[in-house]
């Protein structure tokens, strides 16, 4: 990639990021967005991490693979239990159950 | 504990650090990647730099490889980062009391992983007038983590033969695994998160990730009218007791 096109991609990505996680922002003095909006926006995180994680998951080459050749799978399943086993810790017993599993189907089974 | 703008940074560094542990495979493989892909090593570390979002870079380096054109690239970018939109909005009435300064710090540093923990600590309800400072504390270590491990993985480069296929990015998934199970308290919310990862099953064939915008689409749809017929039925059951 020549480095014109370079600056053209990188410069058009950040206008595209920094615009997105700012104009809400930018703008909140002259609109509020209404109460029950924020409300409903709760939804959106689980819903947004859900759909990237079951289909990454399922389907980790682009098909089906429900086999313990896909490691991905024990290891999901182990940082779900791993996290509602320790509701105040989620993250860091999500995470690392998650990746042990992952470690021990990958390379030891 | 008292509050201080200094405590809240430090603590919301180090409440980061297990979410750093998930992105710096993901910004290992990223600079792997990106060597093999046609892009300069200035470049590369220039959209760490200042695009800063770790699952756009990875599908942007995928598509130069593939050939994309540059239009493809950006479009694709801002449909995989929409779901900030969504972030900076929850955050919303929190973030429209600070300045305009504070604002576009903290928007240019919103990650999946800030957003998950930063949420946490706003949602906490003491009057600690710092909490701004925790996010900042989060976005800084998140920024550094991910800049290193993306100029390591330039440096290794081509030592990294493969890395996709070590499955390194299981710490991503993970990492948002322990960022949703939080949510999952009330039945819209079960409702929310079956229906989109249904949804992102059947629509995953669809191009340039729109399977997934989709899915989280349909799923907050699905969580937002499961709680209105809940209120309905409610409100019902309350009318017939009187």
């Amino acid at each position: 990639m020549s480095s014109i096109n370079e600056i053209i991609l990188i410069s058009g990505m950040v206008v595209v990021t920094f615009s997105i996680r700012y104009i809400l922002l930018a703008f909140s003095d002259r609109f509020s967005l209404p109460e029950t909006f924020e409300k409903k926006l709760r939804f959106v995180p689980p819903a947004v991490l859900t759909a990237i994680i079951v289909p990454a998951v399922l389907m980790p080459g682009g098909s089906w693979d429900i086999s313990l050749q896909n490691a991905y799978l024990p290891s999901a399943v182990g940082a779900i239990i791993a996290g509602f086993i320790f509701p105040k810790k989620v993250l860091a017993a999500s995470i690392s159950t998650g990746l042990i599993v992952f470690v021990i189907v990958r390379f030891f089974l | 504990m008292k509050h201080s703008s200094k405590n809240e940074f430090l603590n919301g560094m180090r409440d980061t650090i297990p979410l750093l542990l998930g992105a710096f495979p993901f910004g290992l493989i990223y600079g792997a990647l990106a060597v093999s892909s046609g892009l300069s090593a200035k470049a590369a570390l220039a959209m760490s730099a200042f695009v800063f979002a770790g699952s756009a870079q990875f599908i942007a380096v995928g598509l130069i490889a593939a050939g994309a054109p540059i239009l493809i690239i950006i479009v694709t970018t801002f449909v995989v980062n929409l779901r900030h939109l969504l972030y900076s909005a929850a955050l919303l009435p929190e973030l429209k009391k600070l300045s305009q300064s504070w604002r576009i710090v903290l928007a240019f540093f919103l990650t999946d992983e800030t957003f998950a923990v930063s949420a946490g600590r706003y949602r906490l309800e003491d009057n600690s007038p710092y909490k701004h400072w925790y996010q900042l504390g989060s976005s800084i270590i998140m920024y550094l983590n991910w800049q290193f491990w993306c100029a390591a993985g330039l440096a290794l480069g081509t030592q990294i033969p493969n890395a996709q296929a070590w499955g390194m990015d299981v710490a991503m998934i993970v990492t948002f695994i322990g960022m949703t199970i939080p949510y999952i308290r009330t039945k819209p919310m079960v409702v929310t998160v079956l229906v989109a990862g249904t949804v992102s099953l059947l629509t995953w064939q669809l191009p340039y990730k729109l399977g997934l915008i989709t899915a989280a689409i349909l799923g907050v749809l699905a969580g937002i009218s499961t709680e209105k017929v809940i209120s309905i039925k409610k409100y019902n059951m309350k009318r017939d007791y009187e």
